[in-house]
């Protein structure tokens, strides 16, 4: 986790941008600086994506230190925010993102990924 | 008191002046600077107006630029609503005066997944105070986080970094908190802010609701710990610091007359004093209203203000009445020196009445007062209430320097001197109306029944409405006491009667005198007739006999010469011997 640096205007694009927008994952991850939550976020996320959505996704990671500005449009009050601006509807997932079975649900994953941990 | 306490917190705490009315005095200058303060109450009880008000004053007033932040109504919501009491916050935001952030949580958005924090908040917020350089910070109603974030113990953990933030950045907040059961607020928020906590609360007696405003604790800082009334209107909040004064009130030697000459005559020929307390009491249709209306228009000729609390009539019914009896009051309103205020008395609560009787005094700045009439009060609400009330006005009025003059109707059963609203004590000068019943007839009459500082008179007068105003008459007072009406006006006619055959004797001498003094003047006429014929009779007989001696000297003296003997010498020495003889 530690290799990859989280920064404010890191996006990580991963498969093809040229695909259609019905199944191209938009996901933004507000957080505040390099704290260990944050870090941890966003090595759940990665990790998620990779196993879930290859190919079709990207992140961007918006550090509210630098740009605080930011935060008002996606009504950020908790961080580490996850935000799904695509597709629609918009979710939001607060936390680290250490639990994945509820990172599934909020991301409306679930039924696609069949994997039911409970 | 106020000063004391102003000047404690000089000393140990600095305030920050919220510019709404009435609550800085309560405060002794406002809320704690660079603390938080929780403002908290029921639905609907004017927490979020009062987080506003106090942001708006501060961005207009002081100069402290704030934040609003929102988490139950959008920005637009916000503008328009308190658009109503004339505040602009679209100007004061495109000024950078105050910034309204809303704040939306939507639980059924939100997924929670392991640990977080509310840094987001805190950075949004600190990105706000930077950007304006906000001084003041009103939270409204953080309380919204419980319902949209599942995590108590992350949530209360954070709010405590929260206000401890707030405090680290400087900034005097405002946050709001719905009432709880047995808690101020429904989440416990008193745990974190414990510094300033004001109660708001809306309140039902009787079908009249009453907001009243209590400062629960306030640490460092005294304060006023009754519960004060409160009104929003279009000037937004005030909140009124109704204690009773004490009895330190500046008194004026000052008289003012009461519009009636002869009842001035009776109140030492000058009237009532400046600033005193005139009760008008007496039963129905005696003219209260009357003496009040003459009140009223001498205080407008003499260019003074009036406002005028009818809580019977109608302006313009009253205005109707007394053009009867020939005052003419429209005038005087269209000039604007009297202003009537027209409201029941079961509008609302009593400390509605009282604060808004503050409120329009405030404003209007009259040199008279007139409540008119005080005791309808009573029907609604118990006696020792309307007795306070009536006192706080009493107080509040006589501090303003303030004449007042109330009217009081005396149910016909009870006993005349015993006002039911008990207010007796406060007054100074006590006019009494009673009807006098006599022989068929009811007449008015009127007394002074107190007038504290001057030798009134005690007489009672007969009172009389005309189309020329309130007559006095002077008391008639004849070997049978003192009479009214047509036994009054009977009486002076025998009087009248008796003085005008005094007057015919009178008459009749004095022209038998003149007769008798005609008689004595044509009789001396004669006798000096009489006299003046006899003394010229004598006188010419004088004369006769003069001619006579001066014929025989000369005879004499023709003999000596024919003689040729006589010598001069002689000749007189003879003549005296004649005279002798």
């Amino acid at each position: 986790m530690k290799e990859k640096k989280v920064n404010s205007e890191m996006i990580i694009k991963k498969g093809n941008p040229g695909k259609t927008a019905d199944d191209k994952w938009v996901l933004r991850l507000y957080v505040a600086g390099q704290s260990p939550k944050a870090l941890t976020a966003f090595a759940n996320l990665k990790k998620i994506c990779q196993e879930q959505l290859k190919g079709k996704y990207s992140i961007e990671v918006i550090d509210l230190l630098k740009n605080p500005q930011l935060g008002a449009e996606d009504q950020i009050l908790a961080l580490p925010t996850l935000v799904r601006k695509l597709p629609v509807p918009v979710r939001k997932i607060i936390g680290d993102l250490s639990n994945t079975e509820r990172v599934l649900v909020g991301l409306d994953l679930l039924p696609n990924g069949g994997s039911i941990l409970s | 008191m106020k000063k004391t306490s102003s000047k404690l917190a000089i000393k140990s705490l600095q305030k920050s002046p919220s510019g709404i009315q009435g609550f800085d005095e309560i405060t002794g200058g406002g809320l704690p600077t660079g603390r938080p303060t929780l403002v908290c109450g029921g639905a609907g009880c004017g927490k979020t107006l009062f987080g506003m008000e106090f942001l708006v004053r501060g961005a207009t007033q002081f100069n402290e630029p704030g934040i609003f932040m929102s988490f139950e109504e959008t920005t637009e919501e916000l503008t328009k609503n308190v658009a109503s009491l004339g505040f602009d916050l679209e100007y004061l935001v495109k000024n950078k005066k105050i910034a309204l952030d809303y704040v939306r949580i939507e639980r059924s958005e939100i997924e929670e997944t392991g640990e977080y924090d509310l840094e987001g908040l805190f950075i949004r917020l600190a990105y706000a105070i930077d950007n304006i350089g906000a001084k003041r910070v009103v939270l409204d109603t953080i309380e919204s986080l419980f319902a949209g974030l599942p995590n108590q113990l992350i949530l209360r953990a954070e709010l405590r970094r929260l206000f401890r933030w707030l405090k680290e950045k400087g900034v005097t907040a405002v946050i709001t908190g719905e009432r709880g059961d047995e808690t101020f607020t429904r989440q416990g928020l008193e745990e974190y802010v414990s510094d300033c906590v004001i109660m708001l609360d809306h309140r039902v007696t009787e079908q009249t609701s009453t907001r009243r405003l209590r400062v629960v604790k306030y640490r460092g800082s005294t304060h006023g710990t009754n519960e004060y009334p409160f009104l929003i209107d279009e000037n937004g909040f005030s909140v009124l610091p109704i204690t009773s004064l004490g009895l330190n009130h500046i008194v004026s030697n000052k008289r003012i007359s009461s519009g009636i000459p002869l009842l001035d005559k009776m109140l030492e020929g000058k009237g009532y004093y400046r600033g005193s307390t005139v009760l008008v009491s007496g039963t129905a249709g005696v003219g209260k209203t009357s003496i009040a209306a003459h009140f009223a228009e001498a205080a407008c000729k003499r260019g003074e203000r009036v406002l005028y609390f009818c809580f019977e009539e109608s302006p313009n019914q009253l205005i109707r009445n007394m053009l009867s009896i020939g005052i003419k009051l429209e005038p005087w309103v269209r000039k604007g020196l009297l202003q009537f205020q027209a409201t029941r008395p079961t509008f609302y609560g009593l400390e509605m009445h009282l604060a808004v009787t503050h409120k329009i005094v405030n404003a209007f700045k009259p040199d008279i007062v007139i409540m008119d009439p005080i005791n309808t009060f009573v029907a609604s609400e118990k006696e020792f209430e309307v007795k306070t009330m009536v006192m706080r006005i009493v107080d509040f009025l006589k501090s303003e320097q303030i004449t007042t003059l109330f009217t009081s109707l005396t149910s016909g059963n009870s006993t005349l001197e015993d006002s039911d609203a008990g207010i007796s004590s406060l007054i100074d000068t006590w006019l009494l109306l009673r009807d006098i019943e006599l022989s068929g007839e009811r007449n008015r009459g009127l007394y002074v029944l107190k007038s504290r500082g001057m030798a009134n008179s005690n007489q009672i007068r007969e009172f009389i409405l005309t189309d020329h105003g309130v007559k006095l008459r002077e008391a008639y007072i004849g070997s049978s006491g003192g009479l009214t009406g047509s036994a009054r006006v009977a009486q002076e006619a025998l009087e009248n009667a008796e003085v005008l055959t005094h007057k015919h004797e009178i008459e009749r001498k004095k022209r038998e005198i003149e007769r008798k003094r005609k008689a004595l003047e044509s009789k001396i006429a004669a006798l000096q007739a009489d006299f003046d014929s006899e003394e010229s009779e004598v006188v010419k007989l004088i004369k006769t006999e003069q001619d006579m001696i001066k014929r025989l000297e000369q005879d004499k003296m023709e003999m000596a010469v024919s003689r040729k003997a006589a010598k001069e010498k002689n000749a007189t020495g003879n003549l005296k011997n004649h005279d002798k003889k």
